[in-house]
Parts: structure tokens; C-alpha cells; sequence
């Protein structure tokens, strides 16, 4: 039965990738061999585009595999096996933080945990950055020289400003990612 | 409005506003949830971020579930789940079904760097922001330049890196408390 096959392949790759989205990519790289839905060619297609759709890049790949492999309902039915791990194991921890919340050794806990969770979403930023903004060139055998692509640091730079501004800052971010979206095609970026 | 279907709803909104993952939710998480909604405070969703980090799952499912959960108990957290996923199901759907090219249109591809351009900065508007209430001594400091230093030159597993300054928060506080009690 297709359907449950899907649903227990993704119910595994969700208990099992641990932090974002692109830590689905493996367990989607042994899917495409072990079960054959999907080749590694379009798998390469659907992470474009689930990286320029909106939405969790795990929730999107599911999705695709899913209407890949057995129209919209398979897409319904991968998706909910790729979160049903994670509502299961939050619901648990969110019930002991609640009853542990105020608990001095908790409260300890969190003293450590949140600068690092912090600095974790500080090295994505900065893995953001480095992705979309610098190109690795290789140069002579282990010399390498990295490209700049000024023009989307310009508009970072830009954009830094504007989104800081005492009365632009009210804005939506979902604005400013309009904005640049029309910027990237008008300025072709 | 009713509590279910507004949580729903707002989910749907910040999975339709979030272009590249779980982080690129955050800068969205702070406007939707933390300003407009006051559901949960920075504090509280930089704790998700790092719970959301070392369990199971992709953190943009796990931070909306706690959410959803803290405001409105189990059905709560389901609302919310379902609704930031919602966005992707019919967006994807509707891609795969009609535009299998969509992703290699030149409008798309120039959009997008523009797009990914925008996500760095709200990012790191978000990081800015999460400092003010997480990063306090000179402790939390050290964590915040050690944690960001080896996750971005060594790609060291999140998970580690969590546990390992939930570990030392927790012993820390612990020897000065020890030393105050000796005092």
C-alpha cells in the first residue's frame, strides 16, 4: 500500500534528521535508492524548488516526493508523516517544561542553552551569507579566491538600513522580501 | 476569533512569509507571534529554537507546535503545525502538477537571489534582537562567540553543541551557588 509506505518512509526521516531542513536530504538521497519513487536527478530539481517556494524546506521536499510518487493525497500523507514525529516528541517535552518551568535547575539549564541558540542562529546567518553572497573559486591546486557578488551585498547593505529605520522599521518582513524579489528581477541579481 | 482557527491562521501566514527554513521563520516568528500576538516572548522563543535544535524534526514544525501548545494545549499545537505546513502542501502541489520548470525561469532564479539577499539581513535582525535577551554576562557572552565560531568553521552538530551549554549553565550556576552557601 503506497500510502502507509510513504507515511511510515517520512514518519522515519523526521524522527530521525535532527535540526533543519536540509538534514532531510540524506535520508531523501537513500530513499530515491531504496525505493525507486524518485531518481537522484529530480531529486536535485525538487530541492530547487523547495528552496525558492515559501515554507519549511523539509515540509516542501515531502511534499513533492509525495505528489511525485502518488498525486495529492500522497503529498498530504508525506507531509504529515515527515511532522508527526515532531508533534509528537514536542507535545511530550512542552508538558515537562511547563510543569518543570519554573524550577531552579531548569531555569539553570536555560542559562547555558539560550546564547547558544543564539550563536547557532548566528552561524546560520552566516551560512546564509556565505552561500548566496561568496563564491569558493579553486585557484592553482589548494589556493582559493573568493568572489564577491557585490551587487547582492549592496542590497543587503541596503536593505539593513532601511529595515532599522526608526519609522520603517513598522514594516513586514514579508514587504522588504517582496521588495528584493523585484529588485532581483528588476537589477538581474 | 476563535483561539483555534486565529492560531491556525497565523501559522498559515508565517509559512507563506518564510523563504529557506526554519531560521529564515524567526525574523516572522518575532513580527507574527512575539509583537502582533504576544503568544510568546523572545526568551521563550529562543528556548524553542534550541529545544527545537536537539529533538527530532525540523525546527520551523517544532517551534510551531510549542507555541501552539503553551497557548492552547495539545489541539493548540496541532492547530499551529498544521497550519505552517499548510502553505507548503498546496503551493508544492500546484508546482508539481503544472510548472516542473518553475525553479529554472530566470525571473524565478533572479527573484530569488534578491529574496535570499533580504533573508540574510532579517536574520541577522533577528540574532541582534535575540542577543539583548539571551546574551547578558560575560558567560553568556563566551557561550555566544564559541557556540557561533564552531558551528560556522567546523559544522559541528547543533544537538552537541546545545547539550553540551545546557550542561555547563547548569553546573555553573550550581559552583556559585555552592560558593555563596560557603560564604
Amino acid at each position: 500500500m503506497i500510502y502507509l509506505q510513504l507515511f511510515i518512509e517520512f514518519f522515519k526521516t523526521g524522527l530521525f534528521a535532527v535540526g533543519g531542513g536540509l538534514a532531510t536530504v540524506p535520508f531523501l538521497v537513500t530513499m530515491a535508492e531504496t525505493t525507486g519513487w524518485f531518481t537522484q536527478a529530480e531529486l536535485t530539481n525538487m530541492i530547487a524548488i523547495s528552496e525558492s517556494t515559501p515554507g519549511p524546506l523539509g515540509v516542501n521536499m515531502a511534499t513533492y516526493v509525495g505528489f511525485e510518487t502518488a498525486g495529492p493525497l500522497g503529498a498530504v500523507i508525506a507531509s504529515m508523516g515527515l511532522i508527526a514525529p515532531s508533534i509528537i516528541v514536542i507535545l511530550i517535552v512542552a508538558a515537562f517544561l511547563q510543569r518543570f518551568r519554573s524550577s531552579k535547575y531548569v531555569q539553570y539549564v536555560f542559562y547555558g542553552l539560550r546564547p547558544a541558540s543564539t550563536g547557532l542562529v548566528a552561524a546560520a546567518c552566516w551560512s546564509v551569507i556565505s552561500i548566496s553572497m561568496l563564491t569558493f573559486l579553486p585557484m592553482g591546486d589548494s589556493l582559493l579566491s573568493i568572489v564577491l557578488n557585490w551587487k547582492l551585498l549592496l542590497l543587503a547593505v541596503i536593505l539593513y538600513f532601511c529595515t532599522n529605520h526608526a519609522k520603517l522599521k513598522k514594516l513586514h518582513p514579508v514587504v522588504w522580501i517582496a521588495l528584493s524579489a523585484v529588485a532581483g528581477i528588476l537589477f538581474q541579481l | 476569533m476563535n483561539i483555534y482557527l486565529d492560531l491556525f491562521l497565523t501559522f498559515a501566514r508565517v509559512g507563506v512569509c518564510t523563504f529557506g527554513g526554519g531560521y529564515a521563520m524567526l525574523p516572522i516568528l518575532q513580527r507574527e507571534v512575539v509583537e502582533k500576538k504576544g503568544w510568546a516572548t523572545d526568551e521563550e522563543l529562543t528556548d524553542y529554537y534550541a529545544i527545537g535544535q536537539c529533538t527530532p524534526g525540523i525546527i520551523a514544525v517544532n517551534t510551531a507546535t510549542f507555541i501552539g501548545q503553551k497557548k492552547a494545549g495539545i489541539p493548540g499545537g496541532l492547530m499551529t503545525t498544521l497550519g505552517v505546513v499548510f502553505p507548503s502542501i498546496v503551493i508544492i502541489t500546484v508546482i508539481a502538477a503544472f510548472l516542473q520548470n518553475f525553479a529554472d525561469h530566470p525571473y524565478v532564479i533572479h527573484a530569488f537571489n534578491g529574496i535570499r539577499s533580504c533573508v540574510c539581513v532579517l536574520i541577522l535582525n533577528a540574532v541582534l534582537k535575540l542577543r539583548k535577551s539571551s546574551v547578558i554576562d560575560t558567560f553568556s557572552s563566551a557561550v555566544f562567540v564559541s557556540v557561533f565560531l564552531i558551528s560556522a568553521l567546523f559544522g559541528v552538530s547543533p544537538a552537541i553543541l546545545v547539550v553540551t551549554c545546557g550542561v555547563l549553565g547548569l553546573a555553573l550556576k550550581l559552583m556559585s551557588e555552592r560558593k555563596e552557601g560557603q560564604a
